[in-house]
């Protein structure tokens, strides 16, 4: 069995008294790609909220690497919604990335060269260097989001959260995006991803949680991601997707649909 | 690789300093005005005030509280009400009050909006008129006192210069440069705060502390502000300055910078101009130097003011219409026998209407229209620079579609790029092969 990278237990999250986030458990192994899919209004940017301590949770415990999370916050590394910050604020892409270093150069201190060269790394992986200088207003949607997966980056973290990186990104980006995923992988980090995508899960990610409230499913994706599963996570709403989710089935062979009569 | 991170910055700040405490120095120096020793001493006490404000009102700009701060000053004056009450016309004990009613303000402002349903400009709302209705009832009543004359506390009102004494300008010179101590310890994370809320929690920065001092430091110079500016007014002093830096920097430090001499500039002319005239008040004349700096950048700022995005919008609007002008006279050449026919100049009127003169005008100083009769058509180069213009139109429709197929490292490419010019000859041959044989 391998080391567990997160581990969730009976997390509630409840706003006012309507549960947001019921009875969750969960457990990711260490060095995958994790999917969280589910409806709107499934609690998935709540999920990696509550489980980073951002949010209050009602009950619950959560443990990464086997330890809290103040124990390990420097093993891990955050990415937020794109539309969480002032993207008119006066400073530069390399600016942002360097924020993602902050923590490590210590109360007081001012970054230096080595931070600089960190940063403009990480901007290099992200296909952003000729932008280090560049006012974040100026940036697309897909620039901006480059730029906060750099400041992630230059975090060095074992275990990484993504809230919605593929929102409103063109096609492209996107592709680099599953590049720099991938690549993470393969150095034995662990990236959780909030999706909104059914279709590309499978080709993305090899391990999924599907959410609506509570936990649906959690498992790799070619044991846990078929028709069934996704009907209880998505419900009525699934006849929007049978053509792709009959599109799924078909790739992941040794899955049958047996929820016909 | 080039070292792309050696920046210019810190020279750029350093000229803004010296070139702000020149302008200062100048100003004064320069100035018909015969300085005192009274005269000196409230333009210092206005100009190391206003600094302060236009310092720490760029985090207020920035975070957009700008209520906050018109909230907390006004709450700050049933403190200033009951410092007299208690402890007479002693100026610390009246600072003392406001800081503390000001700081009772922002705390009951955060528990009203974290604990109940009502948000938070509807709580600063609600604070600013109770707190300050307080003050004005309890300034009522210290007036029917009999030591009402030398209490003055209706000063605090619209502020009022002139009673500043040297000893005052050495306490807010000395809280002045507590501030800004305490900003260069803490400027990483005012900064990250500021920008991105949610990243510093997640990073376990103790988010709600750090904010508070942010929010504590700026009670301080409006609290001191308030002699000068007045509670009425004092929230001018603290955003103006910070709005104008904004429009004319694209770094945190230079706004900083830039904001606290703009708001020294203000505190030093209000102060100065009312102290020389009778019994004009402080406030409005700050607010008033500082409206005419903001208006001014606001009209006039490079790439954010209203002229030159005026400007910059036309000259756009004018080059599409040139470019939509060749391909109308290549059109019209094409459908009427040859590439250089001559398209008759009412018809080139009729398609692109008023702005068609002055195009043509300029496309024929540029060489690539030329006039032939009552017409015009292209030149060889126009011609040229057309079928270039063309082919790049079509290279970007094949691009936009199948980029994702020829090559994802052209992450950046810009969208008035001309890709003939930009993208690598592979990929380039690959959008041509796909252009002639469809995907």
């Amino acid at each position: 069995m391998p080391n567990l990278a997160l581990k969730i237990e009976d997390l509630t999250v409840a706003y006012h008294s309507k549960p947001v986030l019921w009875d969750v458990d969960m457990s990711v192994p260490e060095g995958v790609l994790l999917a969280i899919v589910g409806p709107n209004g499934a609690g998935k940017s709540t999920l990696i909220k509550a489980a980073l301590d951002l949010i209050p949770r009602a009950a619950g415990d959560v443990r990464f690497f086997g330890q809290p999370y103040r124990a390990v916050r420097h093993q891990i590394g955050y990415v937020p919604q794109r539309g969480t910050v002032d993207w008119d604020f006066p400073t530069t892409v390399l600016n942002v990335v360097m924020m993602g270093l902050y923590d490590k150069v210590g109360w007081i201190r001012r970054v230096g060269k080595r931070e600089r060269q960190l940063a403009m790394e990480a901007l290099e992986q992200v296909s952003m260097t000729e932008f280090a200088d560049r006012q974040i207003s100026q940036l697309s949607g897909g620039q901006q989001q480059r730029t906060f997966l750099a400041r992630a980056l230059v975090q060095d973290a074992q275990l990484y959260f993504m809230d919605e990186p593929f929102a409103a990104v063109d096609a492209v980006t996107e592709r680099a995006i599953v590049a720099i995923l991938r690549q993470l992988r393969s150095r034995g980090k662990t990236v959780l991803v909030v999706h909104h995508d059914l279709q590309t899960v499978p080709e993305y990610f090899d391990w999924v949680t599907l959410l609506n409230v509570e936990v649906i499913a959690n498992g790799a994706v070619g044991e846990v991601f078929n028709v069934e599963n996704l009907s209880r996570a998505y419900g009525g709403k699934m006849t929007v997707f049978d053509n792709q989710t009959t599109a799924f089935t078909t790739e992941l062979s040794d899955v049958k649909p047996n929820n016909a009569p | 690789m080039s070292n792309p991170t050696t920046r210019p910055n810190g020279a750029t700040q350093v000229f803004l300093l010296i070139g702000g405490i020149a302008l200062l120095v100048g100003g004064i120096a320069l100035s018909p005005i015969r300085f005192d020793y009274t005269l000196i001493t409230v333009a210092l006490g206005g100009g190391i005030l206003g600094t302060l404000s236009g310092v720490l009102g760029s985090f207020s700009v920035l975070k957009r509280e700008s209520l906050l701060g018109d909230a907390l000053s006004h709450a700050a004056l049933p403190g200033v009400c009951l410092g007299f009450l208690v402890a007479g016309r002693e100026l610390p004990a009246l600072l003392i009050g406001a800081g503390l009613a000001g700081w009772l303000g922002m705390v009951l402002i955060r528990a009203i909006s974290n604990t109940t349903r009502i948000n938070e400009e509807t709580a600063m709302g609600i604070i600013l008129v109770s707190f300050f209705a307080f003050g004005i009832a309890l300034l009522s009543y210290i007036q029917q006192r009999p030591d009402a004359s030398q209490a003055g506390l209706d000063k605090f009102i619209f502020g009022q210069a002139a009673a500043m004494v040297r000893r005052d300008v050495w306490v807010i010179g000395a809280v002045g440069v507590g501030v800004c101590v305490a900003l260069l310890a803490f400027w990483k994370e005012f900064e990250l705060v500021t920008f991105d809320r949610e990243f510093a929690l997640a990073n376990g920065y103790p988010v709600r502390s750090i904010e508070l001092l942010l929010i504590s430091l700026t009670v301080v110079a409006i609290v001191l502000g308030l002699q000068l500016a007045g509670v009425v007014l004092m929230v001018g002093l603290l955003i103006a300055p910070g709005v104008a830096a904004r429009q004319l920097t694209r770094n945190l430090a230079q706004m900083v910078l830039l904001s606290g001499v703009f708001g020294g500039i203000a505190g030093t002319t209000g102060a100065v101009l009312s102290a020389l005239g009778e019994g004009l008040p402080t406030g409005p004349l700050i607010i008033l130097v500082a409206s005419a700096i903001v208006f001014t950048v606001i009209l006039f700022a490079p790439q954010r003011g209203i002229v030159w995005m005026t400007l910059q919008q036309r000259r756009h609007r004018l080059q599409l219409s040139m470019r939509h002008i060749l391909r109308d006279v290549h059109r019209y050449a094409l459908e009427h026998g040859g590439e250089r026919v001559a398209i008759p100049e009412p018809m080139l009127r009729a398609l692109r209407g008023r702005e068609a003169r002055l195009g043509v005008r300029l496309l024929e100083q540029q060489g690539l229209l030329e006039s032939l009769g009552a017409g015009w058509r292209l030149t060889a180069e126009g011609l040229q620079l057309i079928e270039r213009d063309e082919r790049n139109q079509k290279l970007w429709r094949a691009f936009r579609i199948y980029s994702l197929q020829v090559d994802t490292s052209l992450l950046n490419v810009s969208r008035d790029a001309d890709l003939t010019q930009t993208l690598p000859l592979h990929t380039l041959n690959e959008l041509e092969h796909i252009l002639e044989n469809g995907s």
